[in-house]
């Protein structure tokens, strides 16, 4: 064991490069810049240490100061009738709430990634219309993992190692070997359904929903059917391994919500598994920006929705006219900040060229393709390396950070105060 | 992998027992523990007769070099830190059951074998590694843990 004075020592630091959050991360530090990452896997290591920060202050081309960037910043926003607010799920709890605050006063959209992926799912799950559970009980007591349409090994690399299936847990000493199942249901063999092994399901692609209907009717004890002939004696040792958990988990990926037309299947599933099977069974999203988790509860928490609002004179509008694709599609809006997202290289042309006919601000730590055709960018710290705050896993747990240095960079929450300040 | 009876069909099969073993099957047991090297059998090394047999066995040895003693090599280019056999590894667990074997950072870094480095497996400490020294076992734990083969071992 270390000496008290060892222990002391130690200084670990959050890792924000995904919805995990590791909270164990060593750094040393050599001329104002990281050296050495430990602990964290390549996605930390690239955020942590490979990520200078490459945005810079400007306004139409030009490099500028900070103070110049946000007064054009705030001029643009207050000439704006009906202002677009995207992204903020890579920006704290604060920078999300204050930009809420901005959004009010602004009477603008509000809008972030969610919108467009897990949002249905966050809804429900923000409703509890399912159980879910934290990822620390994961670890401890959890005998069955299941990873749909997922794969935590190239999207959250820690997840199989740090909670759902390697580490020892509390009540699960004996190692994965004995205790522990990972089940992968994938189109394809991922490194996830490698580790996996023999429990791995494959399913044809947009084939999700019909698989689980015959899963809930093998539970139920009646024959699974599906019309792609998945072997039904398969399915059965599918549903009798999900019976006998203690403890299951779904973690559930974004390939899984784009293969299903409506939720509806995955909550009848969830109903099933919690009647017929030994112990309980939770749902966790497998969120991938690092705090998706905490615009959708700050918003849920002010407005009643986790996305897609827009806010007029006091009042909340929600509703698929107020996202991001569709109120750029209608024309609906006549300026755009975009904070810690990069929609000109994620969304569809037909989408982004109407961003491209509007006043376009960008707040990030990185240069990216809508920072570069920005009227304004504004360079932000980068969380958890040269900016403090907190955020939310990806199950919801609240994990506060400090800057691993000092910086000249603002914060995200810091930009939004002196935009609103400049008005 | 190499086993012994591979090996052993290349030595001289002549038990002269020069190299201080009892038998040829003795030094290819030996060989593959990395106990000795090919140079310590010196008919294979010195008789002509056997130099294509002294060379093959050179190169069946040689993909070692540069591997750590238990023969366990790292492929960089494909490891991305996940940290599973670090998690995994047995003697990881018991030497820092609270540390890497819950799945957090090192607590107590002395004994562990694998840990992760700017994203990467190191390996270090790799006497206590189950498949070093004389009561060797086969395990498996980091190998069959890892997503892309990059852990590897080799004679």
């Amino acid at each position: 064991m270390l000496s008290e004075g060892e222990q002391m020592e130690k200084e670990y630091y959050v890792c924000t490069g995904c919805g995990l959050l590791c909270e164990d991360i060593e750094t040393e530090l050599e001329k104002r810049a990281i050296s050495k990452v430990y602990t964290a896997c390549r996605v930390g290591v690239a955020h942590m240490k490979e990520n200078p920060g490459t945005a810079k202050f400007w306004v139409e081309g030009k490099n500028t100061d900070e103070a110049t960037a946000i007064g054009k910043a705030a001029a643009l926003l207050k000439a704006a009738k009906n202002p677009l607010i995207f992204g903020l799920d890579n920006s704290t709890n604060e920078a999300q709430k204050k930009a809420i605050e901005l959004a009010k006063k602004l009477n603008a959209t509000l809008d972030d990634s969610s919108s467009f992926s897990f949002g249905p799912l966050m809804a429900a799950l923000l409703q509890k219309k399912f159980k879910t559970c934290s990822l620390d009980e994961v670890r401890d007591k959890a005998d069955v993992s299941v990873f749909w349409g997922a794969d935590p090994s190239d999207s959250h690399p820690r997840q199989l190692s740090k909670f759902a299936y390697f580490p020892r847990g509390k009540e699960k000493q004996r190692g994965w070997e004995e205790e522990r199942t990972a089940i992968a249901i994938d189109i394809r063999k991922t490194h996830t359904a490698k580790i996996c092994g023999n429990e791995f399901y494959q399913v044809p692609l947009g084939g999700d929903a019909e698989f689980m209907e015959a899963l809930i009717a093998g539970l139920s004890g009646k024959l699974p059917k599906t019309s792609y002939k998945y072997p039904p004696k398969k399915l059965l040792e599918l549903a009798n391994l999900l019976k006998a958990a203690k403890f299951g988990v779904i973690f559930v990926g974004q390939d899984l919500l784009y293969s299903l037309e409506t939720l509806a299947p995955l909550f009848r599933l969830m109903d099933t598994l919690n009647e017929k099977a030994k112990g309980d069974f939770f749902l966790i999203p497998l969120l991938e920006a690092y705090n998706m988790r905490g615009f959708n509860e700050n918003l849920f928490e002010e407005t009643g929705f986790v996305n897609r609002v827009k806010f007029e004179a006091g009042s909340v509008k929600h509703g698929p006219e107020y996202s991001v694709v569709e109120s750029l599609k209608a024309k609906a809006v006549d300026a755009a900040l975009i904070i810690g997202s990069d929609p000109l290289a994620n969304l569809p042309y037909s989408i982004i060229k109407e961003l491209l006919e509007i006043p376009l601000i960008t707040i990030d730590p990185c240069e990216t393709l809508t920072s570069k055709k920005a009227q304004v960018s504004i360079r932000s710290g980068v969380s958890g390396v040269e900016a403090g705050g907190s955020a939310l896993r990806i199950d919801g747990v609240r994990v506060a950070f400090k800057p691993v240095f000092e910086s000249k960079c603002p914060s995200d929450e810091e930009i939004l105060l002196k935009i609103m300040e400049a008005f | 992998m190499t086993n012994a009876m591979e090996l052993y069909q290349l030595l001289p099969k002549t038990n002269c027992k020069e190299c201080g073993k009892t038998s040829c099957m003795a030094f290819a047991v030996a060989l593959l523990a990395r106990e000795l090297t090919v140079d310590a059998c010196p008919p294979l090394k010195n008789e002509p007769k056997f130099k294509e047999n002294y060379e093959k066995l050179k190169e069946r040895v040689s993909p070692a070099e540069g591997a750590t003693e238990t023969g366990l090599i790292v492929h960089e280019e494909l490891c991305f830190g996940c940290g599973n056999c670090v998690v995994a590894c047995p003697v990881n667990v018991a030497n820092d059951p609270y540390g890497v074997g819950s799945g957090n950072a090192p607590k107590d870094e002395k004994k562990l074998i694998l840990s992760i480095e700017d994203g990467i497996v190191r390996a270090k400490n790799v006497d206590e590694c189950r498949r070093f020294g004389k009561n060797k076992i086969l395990c498996t734990g980091c190998i069959v843990t890892c997503p892309v083969e990059a852990i590897e071992f080799v004679v």
